[in-house]
């Protein structure tokens, strides 16, 4: 299988502050890989990375072969659905309002965007929510509002998709039915998946592997490795380390 | 009615009332969805003293505030977008010392006194040709950016962090947005006043916002209820002794509390066609 993200001892400073160091991966064509780690850990920072809105410091990172720096070529081929906060959620858009803005991009500037509504009605149709097209975004609960920005980030049927913590502030039943979502979708259109979570136990039974940071790498796990007991442990230890790192010294930032 | 629209000055003040009246609903369409209205308020503030240093200096006091504006609009954006200075803070400053500065100039200027009141509150007799010109012009520029740049705007203002992975130019988008603001504010002023102006790219956008969930029909009624406002106002200031700046304000706060009064009658329609 072809790597679609290749990262090397990337380290990434904002404001002065490293954010990210020494974090090493690789994630596979067709993996789903889940991401955790604590508030602040970096994870949003990476995802961000990885889309090229950050620069790296030092390492090497790239994306379906290309470094970082030609990041533009490669982009349309990455869906990203940001953290929540990004939004105002009483915005009066339609929910095809809201697919179609991820149809904007340098490209669609100055221009017609080609077929916009047979790809929001696609991508709709990908997260089973063909009879939202009209509704008023603000009217919708969370999780299909949740199902709604899913489909905005698949509407220029990515490749490589890359969600920030998509489950927050979900209940359990609207967290469950969007993990199977993800899972089916994976399946369906052999997408590859980089996931942030602060659900361990969801995350650990979707993911094929995962990746621990808080700042610096934690743990890299295997596909196999992960649902078996012990590596889970390493998970949990790994992000009580992560806290009581944080506690010490409120350091770093 | 008839005999208002034979005098020269009402025809004038009517054609601003039209395109102040257009112009700053629209913007207020982006302020209310963006949350810019603190900013509004700043700019107007610190406007008084281009104006004032306009008027001191021999400059024409439309190019120097439209400066004052448009600086400071971009210059708030520039310096909370940095980060290290939060967007109220600069705010503050820019506001109070802009004000601080306009009033000292036209207080020591003894000449210019009977101006203050008219630039603070607005006078429906101030509007010339020459105002009239330049707000045509700034409605040009702006119309031809919110335009062009519609869907972008909308989408840096509904979330500003996916437009960014869209690879979108968010920042010089996003300060365009301001410099128009800052323009729209200025050219404002000539009916309105710097005290009162902030609200007219306020009240008509955020009870469209209480009215619509779409954009579309908040930015039309938005519109509608910025030219009922600032035609409302400017006949209660030609038939009653009131500034045209208070008297805009006045309808268009009346146009907000019915929209409130109203909307639990509009949410029942729809929640009837719906069932
Ligand atoms: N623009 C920025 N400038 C400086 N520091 C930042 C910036 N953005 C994020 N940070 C810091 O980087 C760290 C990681 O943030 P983030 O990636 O959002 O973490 P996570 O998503 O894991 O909660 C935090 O300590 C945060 O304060
Ligand atoms: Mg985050």
């Amino acid at each position: 299988m072809k790597e679609v993200i290749k990262a090397d001892q990337v380290q990434v400073e904002l404001g002065g502050t490293e954010v990210l160091e020494g974090i090493t991966f690789s994630v596979l064509s067709g993996e789903l890989t889940g991401i955790i780690g604590p508030n602040g850990a970096g994870k949003t920072t990476l995802l961000r990375t990885v889309l090229g809105l950050v620069p790296i410091r030092k390492g090497q990172l790239e994306v379906f072969g290309v470094p970082v720096a030609r990041l533009k070529e490669v982009r349309p081929r990455i869906g990203y659905m940001p953290q929540r906060q990004s939004f105002e959620r009483r915005f009066p858009l339609s929910a095809a309002d809201v697919v179609g803005g991820g149809l904007l991009t340098s490209e669609t500037l100055l221009r017609r965007v080609s077929a916009k509504d047979e790809k929001i009605k696609t991508a709709l149709h990908f997260v089973a929510m063909e009879s939202y097209h009209n509704r008023p975004f603000q009217d919708l609960s969370g999780g299909e509002q949740q199902r709604i920005l899913l489909a905005r980030s698949l509407v220029r049927q990515p490749e490589l998709l890359l969600l920030d913590e998509p489950n927050a502030g979900l209940d359990f039943p609207a967290q469950q039915s969007f993990t199977e979502l993800i899972q089916s979708l994976k399946k369906e259109k052999s997408l590859t998946v980089l996931l942030v979570s602060h659900d361990l136990m969801s995350i650990a039974s979707a993911a094929d592997k995962l990746v621990c940071i808080n700042r610096t790498m934690h743990i890299h796990g295997h596909p196999t490795d992960v649902l078996n007991s012990a590596s889970l442990d390493e998970a949990y230890r790994c992000q009580f380390d992560l806290i009581s790192t944080l506690d010490k010294g409120g350091s770093h930032s | 009615m008839n005999e208002m629209l034979e005098y020269g000055f009402m025809q004038r003040a009517l054609l601003a009332a039209l395109l102040v009246g257009t112009l700053c609903s629209t913007i207020s369409f982006f302020v209310v969805l963006k949350r810019l209205s603190f900013l509004g308020a700043g700019i107007s503030h610190t406007s008084l003293g281009g104006i004032a240093l306009g008027l001191i200096t021999g400059v024409d006091p439309v190019i120097s505030g439209s400066v004052f504006a448009v600086g400071t609009a971009m210059s708030t954006g520039y310096i909370s977008r940095i980060g290290k200075i939060s967007e109220d803070t600069v705010i503050g400053i820019y506001y109070a010392s802009g004000m601080a500065l306009g009033i000292a100039l036209i207080s020591s200027f003894k000449g210019y006194y009977p101006e203050l009141f008219a630039l603070l509150f607005g006078n429906i007799l101030s509007v010339s040709t020459h105002d009239l010109i330049f707000m045509a012009l700034a409605m040009v520029i702006i119309t031809a950016f919110v335009v062009i740049f519609f869907r972008e705007l909308v989408m840096i203002c509904f979330d500003e962090e996916m437009a960014e992975a869209g690879g979108l130019p968010v920042v010089v988008i996003y300060m365009g947005l301001l410099a128009a603001m800052g323009l729209t504010v200025m050219v404002s002023i000539q009916l309105a006043g710097v005290v009162l102006v902030a609200a007219l790219i306020v009240i008509p956008g955020a009870t469209a916002y209480r009215l619509s969930k779409n954009y579309r029909a908040m930015l039309f009624l938005s519109i509608v209820f910025g030219l009922v406002g600032s035609f409302g106002g400017l006949f209660i200031s030609y038939y009653y002794p009131v500034p045209p700046g208070a008297a805009i304000v006045l309808v268009l706060a009346l146009i907000f509390a019915l929209a409130m009064a109203v909307r639990p009658l509009f949410e029942n329609a729809r929640q009837n066609k719906l069932e």
